[in-house]
């Protein structure tokens, strides 16, 4: 950048100086927070186009904010996807298992059983709803905050433990940082510490599977903070131009750590209207609302299966803890945000809807909590067997070398022969694993 | 039983905190998620909470008390009756301390102290050599290019298998930037020939998702100087994929195009970047010299389960070599071949350096001295034992790289030649590569810059001490 050079105009012209503009939260910690700017839609107000429709169609959608359950806790509306109430019940289930998981998991970390964890408390309906909307095979590139699908599909809560105790049960034979989990058999894929880099991956899995004539579709989650990566605009340049069965779901919780969404665009307009400048589908929902988010995500999942095109979902919540364990929101953001937040929480709505259709009850709700943390613990001390962080439990010592390639090569065999050789000059009488 | 609470961190990195304040007195029964203490680090203060029910025995770690190192025990808690049984099956086992001290054991492999059996652990275990596959007697050669080569490659491989398709920039229509992709599309329709939009990150990352949804993509780069901002892709997701999903998934992608200086392309479209993939694990890398290398290697890396990164050369697409024709020429990745026979010095090449080397062989022969020249054809992994094995006839080599000299597929090769070849060197192994400098355009400058057969020569005589 130069500077101005000596004979350009100088300052104090009567030009107006140019000023720079930063974005900045409303609210710091300590302040009082009001949420009233925030426009709060009227359930079951919102049009729902056909699923084949124009993409185009979708545009009012994407300023809008779709949303089912009512404070009457009924369901409203065209977009009622009209679940059964054991379906329902399930879907509270799995809320309550993620919670207890999270929980304990998290004093877990705190107890040095992990380095590392990450809570999605207040965001279960993104990724439970969404996955319980899609078929179990569909092929799913999440993010780093939706366990909810892999309990969802029913994988075991012990593995996951495995992985992220990184003992010598975890089936990725600890390679990977916690809670980056990878089932091939969940049809859910390795997911990566570098942000957004699971959108054109997906594009691309999608791409594929239509070239191979294939009936399952791709879905991706992402966090509105990443948007602003250029994976996310390639992606979306892909979904758009080969009409790709995706689904692009923008998970906006309002917090990338401590950046605020107004450092990736939100102040100018939503995350779900990216996708009118591609000619996507988009469609913004209350991430918070179990029933609208399972409704949208089985719209774009019947829009994709029928070659009608990619969709991209916003969901509009709220990021009810910090970011991982290594981080303390109270040093940026107030902590009555969470309190505040208007579109409640997941759990609580979804628990009231059944109640109120006589699906449900206190006690019902209260003994599934204690099922659910019981069966966590449980699971925790399975896994416990298999070693914790640091216990010494590990793979064997050969496995480093293995997956690398897909056969060992010479050079890695050499490496291998070498470092085995050391450890048994080292230690003749052997060493534990 | 009794559970030891220990220092916790907050953060990985995390070595130390302040014990804060106890919130809770020696006796007092907890409950999961009770807060037992706080804890203060320079970054935040968090609540350490209890995982299981139990009682607080004896605290040791006073409140106030600053420094106190992560793991360090801070207080004892007895688990309730009801899960005594439980823990004490299930706690894991402490390591074994004598063991694991030892394993951090400070100066251990700098070989102080060492016992004399200890020296066989820098001996090198001798490689599993893989040759090429005969050539049956009376096979047709047939004059080809390498242009050509790698289309037929492709071809012949899109035909055998219809997971294979190339996707790109202009590798359809126009039939490739440098006309690579030359009769694909008429041949294999636009679904197998994928015009793309122009974003290398966004057709990497396509790429690489479709490699892991079972399909084997050749994604071209219109050059590898463009593939810079696709990196990410290539070396965070395709060369990871395998391993971070502890062998579930694979990512069986060809990433090719042209490599290292053209002509009068300047700084930003001439680099080569041999020396950057090959120090990756979990990539293939593959520069071939001529058409008979890259149509078997072409073809090999297009069935390899692993990424394959393969390099091509601009300045070479147009050169023809005899190439044998056979119905199916694949040849061994990771092994290097001699083409030139010799017996005084050893010069190490790949990709358009082989051909610099080959003419500066000739000019040596014309001064008396017999240059051999190894064409590595592979640069991961990489043929050392081909390498050790000239130098061992040569006693002489010298390592000729159209590449920057720091960092290099060179160092790599010196650093071999030090480390396990050592006692066969009668000079030290010299690099001969390009001006440490962002490529000059203007012709004088970038002739001078680029590797030449001269500063080949001149090196040869070098390590032969007749200069």
């Amino acid at each position: 950048m130069a500077d101005r050079p000596a004979n350009g105009t100088a300052q104090g012209s009567n030009k107006p100086a140019l000023s720079l503009h930063v974005p900045e939260p409303k609210y710091r910690p300590g302040d009082e927070v009001d949420f009233s700017h925030i426009a709060i839609t009227k359930p079951g107000a919102q049009p729902r186009p056909d699923e084949a429709c124009e993409a185009s169609e979708t545009a009012p959608l994407t300023l809008d904010l779709i949303r089912v359950l009512g404070d009457d806790n009924q369901a409203h509306g065209p977009w009622d996807p009209k679940l059964d109430a054991d379906t329902l019940r399930q879907m509270l289930h799995h809320f309550a298992m993620v919670r207890a998981f999270d929980a304990r998991m998290y004093r877990g970390q705190r107890q040095g059983k992990t380095s590392f964890y990450m809570k999605c408390t207040g965001e279960e309906a993104t990724s439970i709803s969404a996955a319980m909307a899609l078929a179990s095979d569909d092929m799913v590139f999440p993010s780093y905050r939706q366990q909810g699908i892999l309990i969802a599909r029913g994988y075991p809560l012990v593995e996951m433990i495995n992985q992220i105790y990184s003992n010598r049960g975890d089936k990725l034979k600890g390679r990977q940082l916690p809670i980056m989990y990878s089932s091939r058999e969940n049809s859910f894929f390795s997911i990566s510490g570098n942000l957004a880099t699971q959108t054109p991956q997906a594009v691309g899995w999608a791409m594929a599977s239509a070239i191979k004539g294939d009936t399952r579709i791709a879905a991706t989650w992402v966090g509105e903070g990443s948007t602003a990566e250029g994976d996310f605009h390639s992606a979306c340049t892909f979904a758009a131009v080969y009409n790709a069965p995706v689904i692009i779901n923008v998970v906006n919780n309002q917090w990338a750590i401590s950046s605020f969404s107004g450092f990736a665009g939100a102040e100018r307009t939503t995350f779900a209207a990216r996708a009118l400048g591609y000619g996507i589908a988009g469609l913004r929902v209350d991430g918070n609302d179990p029933l609208a988010v399972y409704a949208a995500e089985r719209w774009a999942a019947n829009r994709a299966r029928s070659n009608s095109g990619p969709t991209l979902i916003e969901h509009f919540t709220y990021r009810a803890e910090g970011h991982s364990t290594s981080d303390d929101p109270g040093a940026y953001r107030s902590a009555h945000e969470g309190e505040e937040w208007p579109l409640g929480d997941p759990v609580n709505r979804l628990k009231k809807h059944l109640i109120e259709l006589g699906e449900w009850d206190e006690d019902r709700h209260a003994a599934m909590d204690i099922a659910c943390a019981e069966e966590v613990k449980a699971a925790t001390k399975e896994a416990e067997k298999n070693g914790i962080l640091g216990h010494g439990l590990h793979h064997p010592f050969h496995t480093m070398f293995e997956d690398v390639f897909e056969t060992l090569p010479w050079h890695l065999e050499e490496q291998a022969a070498q470092a085995i050789h050391e450890r048994e000059v080292k230690w003749p009488e052997g060493k534990k694993p | 039983m009794a559970v030891e609470l220990k220092m916790p961190a907050l953060s990985p990195t995390m070595e130390e905190g302040t014990l804060a304040k106890w919130l809770v007195k020696e006796g007092d029964h907890v409950g999961p998620g009770d807060i037992l203490a706080e804890i203060e680090t320079d970054k935040a203060t968090m609540e350490f909470e209890a995982i299981d029910e139990g009682t607080v025995g004896k605290i040791l770690v006073e409140e106030g008390t600053e420094n106190v190192a992560v793991g360090t025990v801070i207080a004892m808690l007895s688990g309730d009756d009801d899960d005594d049984d439980d823990d004490a099956e299930t706690a894991a086992p402490a390591p074994s301390p004598t063991v694991s001290d030892k394993d951090d054991e400070a100066g251990e492999g700098k070989g102080a102290g060492r016992e004399p059996s200890e020296a066989e652990i820098t001996k090198p275990v001798k490689a599993k050599a893989q040759r090429d596959p005969e050539v049956p007697r009376g096979t047709n050669m047939a004059t080809v290019s390498v242009r050509e080569a790698l289309r037929d490659a492709m071809a012949e491989e899109m035909r055998r298998d219809e997971r294979v398709f190339v996707m790109g920039e202009e590798v359809a229509e126009y039939q490739g930037a440098y006309k690579v992709t030359q009769g694909l599309l008429a041949e294999f329709g636009p679904k197998r020939v994928i015009d793309t939009p122009i974003t290398e990150y966004g057709f990497a990352g396509i790429g690489t998702g479709a490699a892991m949804g079972g399909l084997r993509p050749i994604v071209e780069f219109m050059t590898f100087n463009f593939a810079m901002q696709a990196i990410d892709h290539i070396i965070n997701s395709a060369a990871k994929t395998n391993y971070m999903s502890g062998g579930q998934m694979r990512c069986p992608v060809v990433f090719r195009g042209p490599n290292g200086a053209a002509s009068r392309v300047g700084a930003q479209h001439s680099q080569n970047y041999g020396p950057w993939y090959a120090s990756v694990p979990g990539l293939i890398v593959i520069a071939p010299y001529d058409s008979s290398d890259a149509k078997g290697l072409m073809k090999a890396a297009i069935r390899c389960e692993d990424p394959v990164v393969f390099l091509e050369n601009e300045l070479v697409y147009g050169r023809s070599f005899e190439l044998p024709e056979l119905d199916d020429h694949v040849l061994p990745i990771g092994k290097a071949r001699i083409v030139r026979e010799g017996s005084d010095v050893t010069i190490v090449s790949y990709s358009i350096g082989v051909g610099m080397a080959l003419e500066a062989a000739e000019k040596l022969a014309e001064e008396g001295i017999d240059a051999e020249v190894l064409d590595l054809r592979t640069l991961r992994p990489l043929d050392k034992q081909a390498v050790l094995d000239s130098l061992a006839k040569t006693n002489r080599v010298i390592v000729a790289e159209e590449g920057w000299p720091t960092c290099s597929i060179a160092s790599e090769i010196i650093s071999i030649c030090m480390e396990d070849g050592f006692d066969h060197l009668d000079a030290p192994v010299l690099r001969v590569c390009n001006v440490d400098v962002p490529l000059p355009y203007a012709a004088n400058l970038e002739k001078i810059a680029l590797l030449n057969s001269g500063a080949i020569v001149e090196a040869a005589k070098k390590v032969c001490y007749q200069d």
